[in-house]
């Protein structure tokens, strides 16, 4: 309830840095992954100077050359399935920092026009067994280099493209669901009715953005391509309060969460990173950074709407906390 | 000629009479439900159905595994049967034909209810992509129907040239019917020679597509990484399970015709005996595989297979799970070894019960593995932690067994559902083998 008014804060600041423009600032020398992701050429600077006006008012100046001509461009479904030239898209999830805000839960869903029961990016109450402390752990589309959905799906509606991506082409999809039982991880949600927000024509349907979405076809989190193509970030890491999803590009090695730009080497292995269920073999491109040092108590998750809370009951922690009256 | 004369007025389709005409309209009035219900469905979507997110199969796909498996029946009575030159199937096999052509054509129908987009079928052969076994199920269920309805229809042709002159002077117009369905087969020698050839052919070529089939659908199930589908056990399991079926399904429908025609000269207590026999040594074996799917996994009890374990042994799926082991295999197994439980009354109840044990044991495969995923369900509705098909879905299932019975129904209507032609010959030579004894 109260997160509302948290809400401006902490997030414009971020917004401002995570504009793609803004890249050529940040003191990383590799920091180009925010910066001109759909020149195919490299980039050479010009010179020439362009003055720009950030979101929260600020004027800067960047390089011409770092100026993306068409970011709003309509990616067709045939386009959509090559991806960005020469990235390899990751994401790195960092458990000690997340305190269940769920703002990349609700920025994803302005984002992609998901009602309120619709989520891309889901998040777990996980506790691994009874000595170990539970962690709240979002959960998105891990993005597998082995990707289930894609082998099984009959007519080639969903797709791996070169940058890593699995997306779905909704005009294509006929609906048979035999993806999302393919996917251990869950992450794929389906149209069950038709709906008003569907039959919206206004923008044209691109797979990148999967707006406007259709009934009785599959959805799920795309690595939003279409601010990648911009030089943004996808929305869940844009809003994460507290830096804890890192995107970035492995063939650069960089990752940033929009406030520090790190090697992404370096961060998976100073700070043991793993991938979830491993041992299936579907290599998924979504890191998690084990929940230690935890920056929050766990408890601080529990500060959002009763019925969110009524989502986890069935999770012995919180069983035993609402039996000690502490939620 | 005249040797036929008792055989063609015992056995040529006749007309209904009262039982079957309410019968019939029956059936048709569940059908016009069912459709009324889909039609809704495609209207409102998929939404009317109480599956979501997780259980996003639900009785659909189950009641479709159950068609599939029902249309084995034919590969394991006709062309087993006829491999091991068990002559006792002969008076049995038709109907064992028609209802594996009724069943492979539901099973057909029915995996499109499920789909969430029915206008795009032609999507799977636009852009259809072999790595996917939906195409594998694509590819094999019109193979498998062609062959069936071919193995109906060519031991049919002599009997369709008999039919033609039984009802040439009654019946002008069906016998002109049945004059085109036989296809000018009119008992040559060289008509003869190669009718048999083409039999032996097609029922030869039913044993791989039955069992092709069978497993395909197996594998829809553990090609994937779901608790209680990722099994190397399954296409054996499902091979011996749909012989389950069938033979149930058999026996049922054997005894009603028996009863509605009046052919206990032809299908005899013998025939039931025998087919009991058969009945259980399917229920054996599929009890057999049963114990390798759950007591392996109980055994070694993984968490997520105990998860699942406890949902089927004692959780909410308990009753219906019990129902089937013990009700659909443990008392059929039992009563089949005793003489007096392979009478045609005891046998027309077990198949009963192995036939609805069957069907929901389909439904026990399907829904319990998606309701514990690899991650928690949370953050969902709490509806959707849980899965009983609503009342479109039971109004559309219902409807597609009727259609199943309604086809059933209408070839046992047109067709002799005891081949006469070779029930001729059989008698003949055995007529003839007396005589020479003599």
């Amino acid at each position: 309830m109260n997160n509302k008014n948290s809400e401006n804060g902490g997030t414009n600041r971020r917004k401002f840095l995570k504009l793609g423009l803004m890249s050529s600032v940040t003191a990383l020398a590799g920091t180009s992954l925010v910066s001109n992701l759909t020149s195919e050429e490299t980039t050479n600077t010009s010179g020439e100077k362009v003055r720009l006006l950030t979101p929260d008012g600020k004027m800067v100046e960047v390089d011409a050359s770092n100026i993306n001509k068409y970011p709003e461009a309509l990616v067709t479904p045939a386009e959509s399935r090559k991806g960005i030239p020469d990235r390899k898209f990751v994401m790195v999830i960092d458990l000690s920092k997340c305190k269940n805000a769920r703002k990349c839960v609700e920025s994803c869903q302005r984002g992609h026009q998901l009602d309120y029961n619709e989520e891309f990016m889901k998040i777990k109450l996980i506790q691994d067994n009874q000595n170990t402390s539970p962690y709240w752990m979002p959960k998105p589309c891990f993005h597998c280099e082995e990707p289930p959905c894609v082998t099984v799906c009959p007519t080639g509606a969903t797709f791996k493209r070169d940058d890593g991506i699995v997306l779905i082409d909704n005009e294509r999809c006929i609906g048979c669901k035999f993806c999302i039982t393919s996917c251990p991880y869950s992450a794929r949600t389906f149209n069950w009715e038709p709906k008003a927000k569907f039959e919206n024509k206004d923008v044209p349907y691109s797979p990148e953005t999967q707006v406007p979405a259709a009934e009785g076809t599959v959805m799920k989190c795309d690595f939003c391509p279409d601010l990648l193509r911009q030089g943004k970030l996808p929305y869940c890491a844009q809003a994460c309060p507290m830096g804890v999803i890192y995107f970035g590009d492995k063939n650069e090695d960089i990752v940033t969460n929009g406030e520090e730009t790190v090697r992404f080497s370096e961060l998976i292995n100073n700070r043991g990173g793993y991938r979830y269920l491993e041992h299936l073999g579907t290599k998924p491109n979504v890191y998690y950074l084990p929940p230690v040092n935890r920056q929050f108590p766990l408890e601080r998750g529990f500060d959002v709407d009763e019925d969110i809370i009524d989502r986890y009951k069935d999770v012995p922690y919180v069983q035993e906390l609402k039996k000690q009256g502490k939620i | 000629m005249k040797n036929y004369d008792k055989l063609l007025n015992d056995l040529a389709p006749r007309k209904f009479g009262k039982t079957g005409v309410i019968w019939t309209i029956s059936l048709v009035v569940i059908i016009i439900a069912g459709l009324i219900a889909y039609i809704d469905q495609i209207i409102k979507g998929q939404v009317v159905t109480n599956m979501s997110d997780y259980a996003l199969w639900g009785v659909y796909i189950s009641n479709f595994v159950f068609f599939v498996a029902t249309s084995f029946v034919s590969t394991v009575t006709v062309a087993v049967l006829r491999l091991t030159k068990n002559t006792w199937r002969t008076p049995i096999v038709r109907i064992a034909e028609i209802i594996s052509v009724a069943a492979i054509i539901m099973a057909g129908l029915t995996i499109m209810i499920d789909m969430g987009r029915p206008d795009r079928l032609m999507n799977l052969f636009i852009h259809g992509r072999m790595q996917s076994p939906i195409i594998w199920d694509v590819i094999i269920i019109p193979t498998f129907m062609a062959i069936s309805i071919l193995l109906l229809l060519y031991p049919l042709l002599p009997d369709f040239a008999l039919l033609k002159k039984y009802f040439k002077n009654t019946k002008p117009k069906l016998s002109k019917w049945y004059g085109k369905l036989a296809m000018n087969y009119s008992g040559t020698d060289a008509q003869k020679r190669i009718h048999l050839n083409s039999i032996q052919i097609i029922s030869i070529l039913i044993i791989p597509a039955g069992f092709m089939l069978q497993t395909v659908d197996a594998w829809l199930f553990s090609t994937l990484f779901r608790v209680g589908w990722d099994s190397t056990n399954m296409g054996a399991y499902f091979i011996s399970g749909a012989a389950v079926a069938g033979i149930g399904a058999l026996v049922a429908v054997v005894y009603v015709i028996r009863r509605a025609y009046h052919l206990e000269e032809y299908i005899t207590d013998f025939h039931f005996d025998k087919l009991g026999k058969f009945l259980a040594l399917a229920c054996l074996l599929y009890l057999y595989f049963n114990i390798n799917e759950y007591l392996i996994p109980e055994f070694t009890s993984k968490k997520e297979e105990v998860t699942h374990m406890n949902l089927l042994v004692s959780g909410e799926y308990a009753p219906l799970f019990w129902f089937v082991i013990v009700g659909g295999l443990i008392i059929p197994i039992i009563a089949l070894f005793f003489k007096k439980g392979r009478k045609p009354l005891p046998m027309f109840l077990i198949g009963l019960l192995v036939v609805v044990g069957s069907w929901w044991k389909r439904y026990l495969i399907v829904t319990p593995t998606l309701l514990h995923p690899f991650l928690p369900i949370q953050g969902v509705p709490e509806s959707w932690h849980h899965y009983f098909p609503s009342v479109h879905e039971w109004l559309i299932t219902f409807a597609t067994l009727a259609m199943c019975l309604l086809i059933i129904t209408l070839l046992v209507r047109y067709v002799p559902v005891v081949p006469i032609q070779r029930t001729a010959d059989e008698q003949e030579a055995l007529e003839s083998n007396k005589n020479t004894k003599s």
